[in-house]
């Protein structure tokens, strides 16, 4: 088997708050009728999760549904399972209108950590922080690239969030956090 | 002299000592100090020259609105021209410098042009440079450009980081004095989200200055209050040195806020951009008071009446001994009784009004200051300083009554609100008659999305002047119910509208009447405009340059207008104002970039192999957002030097091309094959499973906007190669048409260009490499030229395309992302005993453009279609409809005149440049010479030894073998001919083994 | 900068998170129109003063298409729907005339 690594091989930095590339993860697209029977069902045999309301995401063990638009989900979860996840989904649908695709290599995933990790965001995306819900999914733009962000502190009992882009732009998507969350330039004081 | 006082001063820590420089002299100022308050406690009061004149010119206001005193602030890589003394806070180390001067401040050359003021009216540039023509470029533009600009460029890069951030809020507050102070507590208590902003380092604003009383409580204290009470509410965020700068649409707002420009190289940002969304906007954003227009108001001593006593009050210093305050209304008659509360001399008030009665004027007189009524300034006395002013009847010609010496003038013109903001974006403004003033028209405001009101003012910014009125407005204006803050003060009577002092004067007099400061526009200026027939107050503007300069007129536009009404013969509002645009005042460029500079100016996409590219030193070349190797450079070779390498290498052994950046869309659905009929030319559907095929997309403009190879994946999928520089734009193109026009058709698309990196494997030994790679069947027979397989390739998940952009015997192989660097090693490592060597972009170009492909960007530049480049065999005839199909049966499209597409070839081998034009006889309705044709691509072939080019020229395939000319540089034609564009095998055997 | 809500998705996305399409509505004319219908479908595009139906596409969102009722003049916004409907669904038209008494489609 071959070397696979990711876009920044896990690079981290830690200012005000912590950003860190979050290594391979894994990433299936499945678009569909998200409201048909056999797709929930399907999503729910293969990931154990629920199917999720308007940009909502679901989490249960090692896979979370993360609704992206009205006909497509993101599946996220272990990088090593991804393609038997395509796999199964495929099967799964047979016959329907539906397409599920291994993205994990198409994507870089950040993790922004810290109790001032929101002040890091607020400086690169136009989205209100103080109104994200626990389990929102936003799909917003990171200073000049498109991104997906929610709350991961659940899962990881800490003050953080998830971020997910294209791969070819994992070094300017590392390098705008990194600079956002230099020390001294918090947002609040306290 | 100016000077500090022993006593007072509520902003400053006289244990707190900074020492700065001003022009290289050291000076001692207190923390809490403006530089304006520390350079006038060291005598300071001329820091600059004017720009057109040159005249000296002292300190006149002690905020934002200040006009003259601009400094050139910082060093090196902190420099920065053009700064406001009123607005800079004095820190230990500050260096400024005064501007526009030569050789010193004191000793100004320049000055001579105040000598030639005559000869330099209103619009003098335009009368002056418009002939002779010629003398444009040798004499006046550079006349200009020597004379042109304020302050100096800095030189060297910025040392200091600058950012942005998102707010959102139901209501923003401008302005942090106790209108703002009111508004945001009402809203606050009302559990409104607030963010209240002060461009000022202290809340408050005018009111403890002016000594008001609120709910029994010196200002100061109900200040301090409001704000205690403020910073204990969640919902309340709160900002000092913060601007809104601008209101925009839809409660859009920028906020300026000056971080670190008082701690310089703290390691904080220096600027941070506040872009807000606001529910609504409440400008709170004060009042400017205004100059009066007499005779030498522009000499270093003549102030605003309030700056002399936020001097005093805030600073405590004192702009000179002996103070003649000048006014039309009761107001500054606060500047006398400040300046006698702190022992300084008031020589007089001279009030322009017929009589001065109110509670304000009886307290001055109370103190033995004489008062003089239905008086003016004749003249101001004095050149680098007042010495003195002429006192006339206000009614009169200015017949000098009596001299009154002193060194400060405090003129009061009365008020203007601060409309700005509620302006930008649309509010409308209406003239108070009483108050001579345009005020915010209630009902007329900005409006947002759903047709409601954005904007509200709160006090002085909505024209309220005394303070119970402020505060009653701003409670108000915020949605407060039951009791505003109270407040008691004297009551204060009617002002005049005073224009210009006095009302009768002559040129001689009005010629020394300065409206706008900084860009040195007087009254007389404003008057011949209007004999002139300026009528529109924009015109005039422009003409005169009133209010064009960095303080964008906030103290000459309204007396400016009004000197232009009465010229014009008509009232104030059939005037109108100018256009109030944002920033307030001006904010850095470094804001507005925020952190888009050096490594993060852009985002540059990478290929998984980038780094290996860096490492090999890659010369790169920008595509699209893409780095891309242009070559690889070896030993000392030149990149020309390296692409012959490169080309030559690739058709004898085996070249490797990073085409991870080819963009790949997958489709699929069981109408997919019906919609990629639609999408390309030729057809899609009948693509059998494995196989490939080329493919062409036109917009339905019938223009061609992208190519690449189709390949069927399954019975339902088909993956689209697309350009590198198409992938997004071709993937939205899909999806647009399928969301908005074949809503119902059953097909999905992902863009997976990013999920594979890709491998051209290039070459006569190509399979060689991939043999030897080990794994799946690659031979012949199992993978035929233009077809498609998925397997292993040394270990790795390939999927392996037999196509080629080079007429070469090539694999284009996919391995997912992560396994991109590794495969590409493996392919260098094993490749070297078959000489394999990586090429870059430029020899891609050459390998195609040698083959006669064409390239989208270069063969195509959306004005061309498929037919002109002879690409009819990939434009199916027999489907009813594509997308451009329509529009290419225009006649314009099926002209047997278009130009179209050939090979060219110079006849001395030279290389022709790129976009030269073949030159035709006679000339077109322009007196241009016509041409025939252009080049498209043209390289130097290393294989041919010869330049070869791509060319669309009129009538070109029937024109083969013919020479046509191609002027170049300095005169000399280059002579090309005709010819078929396959320059390389002909039968593209090369590419089929 | 404007405010669009997307359809789609819900967000009130900023103009900076959205790209424009033009005009809405067109009806698309091919092979076998008449130039005029082409020429029409292709070039002729309103440009009113007023009511004004628009292509909006969530970009940096959900991707989407959507279309958007609003004001030209005042930039106020009287609506977005899918891009799904080949005219303007009648809640559109109703949120219009009750800003706009009197405005009459195809104006």
């Amino acid at each position: 088997m071959s070397e696979q690594i990711s876009a920044l091989v896990g690079r981290s930095y830690s200012g005000f708050s912590t950003v860190a590339e979050a290594g391979l993860v894994g990433m299936v697209t499945l678009r569909g009728d998200l409201g048909s029977a056999e797709l929930v069902a399907a999503v729910l045999a293969a990931t154990g999760c629920a199917m999720p309301g308007q940009r909502r995401r679901v989490v249960a063990g090692d896979w979370s549904v993360c609704w992206m638009s009205p006909d497509e989900l993101l599946l996220v979860g272990p990088y090593a399972s991804a393609p038997g996840l395509v796999d199964q989904l495929t099967a799964a649908l047979e016959g329907q209108h539906a397409l599920a695709v291994d993205v994990s290599d198409a994507r870089a995933s950040f993790s922004v950590t810290g109790p001032k990790a929101a002040e890091v965001l607020m400086k690169l995306c136009p989205v209100d922080f103080a109104a994200l819900a626990e389990d929102e999914v936003r799909r917003t733009r990171l200073g000049q690239i498109a991104a997906a962000l929610w709350k991961s502190g659940r899962d990881s009992g800490r003050e953080e969030y998830s971020l997910v882009c294209f791969r070819s732009v994992a070094s300017y998507a590392f390098g705008v956090l990194e600079n956002a969350a230099r020390p001294g330039s918090e947002l609040f004081a306290g | 002299m100016s000077a500090r006082l022993s006593r007072g001063g509520r902003l400053i820590d006289r244990r707190a000592p900074v020492t700065f420089r001003f022009d290289g002299k050291p000076m001692t100022g207190f923390a809490g100090d403006t530089l304006a308050a520390s350079l006038l406690a060291n005598d300071q009061m001329l820091v600059g020259r004017s720009f057109k004149y040159h005249r000296p010119r002292g300190i006149v206001a002690s905020g934002a609105e200040e006009p003259n005193a601009l400094v050139g602030l910082g060093q090196g890589p902190r420099f920065e021209p053009n700064q406001r003394v009123t607005t800079t806070e004095t820190f230990e180390g500050l260096t400024a410098i005064s501007q526009n001067h030569w050789p010193s401040l004191e000793y100004d050359i320049g000055a001579v042009n105040g000598y030639l003021a005559r000869f330099l009216p209103a619009g003098f540039y335009y009368k002056m440079f418009l002939w002779p023509r010629p003398f444009w470029k040798h004499v006046y533009e550079p006349f200009i450009r020597q004379s042109a600009g304020l302050g100096k460029v800095p030189q060297d890069a910025d040392a200091d980081r600058y950012e942005q951030a998102y707010a959102f809020a139901d209501l923003v507050v401008a302005g942090g004095g106790i209108a703002g102070l009111t508004a945001a507590l009402t809203a606050a208590r009302a559990g409104k989200r607030v963010i209240l902003l002060e461009q000022t380092a202290h809340w408050g604003g005018r009111a403890p200055v002016d000594g008001d009383v609120i709910d029994g409580m010196a200002a100061d204290l109900w200040v301090k209050n409001a704000v205690q009470a403020l910073e204990g509410m969640a919902n309340v965020t709160m900002r000092l040195r913060t601007m809104v700068s601008g209101l925009y649409d839809h409660g859009y707002a920028l906020a300026y806020e000056r971080v670190a420009d008082h701690t310089p190289g703290d390691g904080r940002p220096r600027h941070r951009l506040w872009r807000i969304r606001a529910g609504k906007v409440i400008t709170a954003t004060g009042a400017i008071e205004r100059p009066l227009s007499f005779a030498g108001n522009d000499i270093p001593g003549v102030m605003l009446a309030a700056a002399v006593r936020d001097f005093v009050v805030n600073w405590a210093v004192s702009p000179g001994d002996r103070t003649v305050v000048v006014t039309n209304n009761d107001d500054a008659y606060r500047t006398a009784l400040v300046l006698a509360d702190a022992g300084l001399v008031v020589a007089a008030v001279i009030d322009a009004r017929p009589s001065a009665t109110g509670d304000l004027p009886a307290q001055v007189r109370a103190r033995g200051i004489r008062v003089l009524e239905g008086r003016g300034i004749a003249k101001v006395k004095g050149a680098k300083r007042v010495t003195g002013v002429a006192i006339c009847a206000q009614e009169g010609e200015g017949a000098v009554l009596e001299e009154i010496a002193c060194d400060v003038v405090a003129m009061s013109g009365g008020w203007s609100p601060v409309v700005h903001l509620w302006s930008h974006c649309g509010g409308k403004l209406v003239w108070d008659a009483e108050a001579s003033m345009f005020r915010p028209d209630a009902a007329r405001p900005p409006t947002g999305d759903a047709g409601q009101p954005i904007a509200a003012t709160a006090g002085a910014a909505s024209g309220a002047l005394q303070t119970a009125a402020v505060l009653a407005d701003a409670h108000a204006a915020a949605g407060g119910e039951g009791l505003a803050p109270q407040a008691t003060g004297p009551a204060e009577a009617a002002m005049l509208p005073v224009w210009i002092m006095p009302q009768g004067a002559g040129n001689a007099l009005k010629s020394k009447m300065w409206l706008d400061y900084q860009n040195d526009v007087k009254v007389s200026d404003v008057q011949l405009a209007a004999r002139e027939g300026y009528e529109s107050v924009e015109h005039t503007k422009r003409y005169t340059t009133l209010g064009m300069a960095t303080d964008q007129g906030k103290l000459s536009n309204i007396n400016g207008l009004a000197v232009l009404s009465n010229a014009l013969h008509q009232e104030i509002p059939a005037t109108g104002t100018t256009t109030f645009r944002p920033p307030y005042t001006p904010i850095s460029l470094g804001s507005i970039g925020g952190e888009a500079r050096g490594e993060i100016f852009q985002p540059l996409r990478q290929t998984p192999m980038h780094g290996w590219h860096e490492a090999q030193g890659a010369y790169w070349e920008p595509v699209g957002q893409w780095r891309r190797p242009y070559c690889y450079k070896r030993g000392g070779e030149t990149a020309h030097e390296a692409v012959n390498r490169e080309v030559i290498n690739t058709r004898s052994n085996i070249g490797l091309l990073d085409a991870s950046t080819l963009g790949k869309i997958l489709v699929k659905g069981a109408d997919a094959g019906r919609f990629l009929d639609m999408l390309y030319t030729g057809v899609m559907s009948t693509l059998p499973v494995g196989k490939c095929r080329y493919g062409l997309m036109c917009n339905d403009n019938g223009f061609l906007i992208d190519d690449g190879v189709v390949v069927r994946l399954s019975e339902d999928s088909w993956l689209c190669h697309t350009t590198t520089g198409g992938a997004d734009r071709i993937h939205a193109h899909m999806e647009d048409w399928l969301q908005c026009e074949w809503w119902d058709w059953k097909v999905h698309t992902a863009n997976l260009t990013e999920q594979y990196a890709q491998v051209a494997i290039v070459g006569p030994k190509a399979r060689m490499l991939l043999e030897k790679l080990g794994g799946m069947d690659v031979s012949r027979e199992a993978l035929p030229f233009m077809t498609y397989a998925e397997g292993t390739l040394g270990g790795f998940r390939a999927r392996v395309f037999r196509i080629s952009f080079s007429g070469e015997l090539s694999y284009e192989v996919a391995v997912p992302a992560s396994e991109g660097l590794a495969f590409w090693e493996a392919c260098v490592a094993e490749g070297a005993e078959f000489g394999a060597m990586p090429y870059g972009t430029e020899a891609l170009h050459v390998l195609r453009a040698e083959k006669g492909f064409i390239m989208i960007g270069d063969e195509t530049d959306g004005t061309v279609i498929p037919q002109d480049l002879g690409l009819g065999w990939a434009i199916s005839k027999k489907k009813p409809d594509y997308l451009g199909k329509r529009a290419q049966e225009r006649s314009h499209m099926a002209d047997p005149n278009r130009w179209k597409l050939v090979g060219l070839e110079t006849l001395d081998g030279s290389v022709l440049p790129d976009g030269a034009l073949a030159v035709a006889e006679g000339v077109n309705a322009n007196g241009q010479r016509r041409t025939q044709g252009r080049v498209t691509s043209t390289y130097h072939s290393p294989v041919l030894k010869k330049g070869i080019a791509m060319g669309l020229v009129l009538n070109g395939p029937g024109r083969m073998g013919e020479v046509l000319d191609f002027p170049v540089d300095d005169g000399k034609v280059v002579q090309a001919r005709i010819v078929d564009q396959v320059f390389y095998d002909k039968d593209g055997e090369k590419q089929n083994v | 900068m404007l405010t669009l809500t997307c359809p789609h998705c819900g967000i009130r996305a900023e103009e900076t998170e959205l790209s424009p399409g033009g005009e809405a509505h067109l009806k698309r004319y091919g092979p076998g129109d008449s130039d005029e219908q082409f020429e029409a479908y292709m070039f002729a595009r309103k440009n009113p003063k007023g009511v004004h139906f628009e292509r909006w596409r969530h970009a940096y969102g959900c991707g989407k298409w959507f279309l958007a009722a609003r004001c030209t003049a005042t930039l106020e916004v009287f609506g977005t729907y899918p891009a799904q409907t080949s005219a303007p669904p009648e809640h559109i038209i109703a949120a219009i005339r009750a800003r706009r008494p009197g405005w009459e489609a195809g104006q």
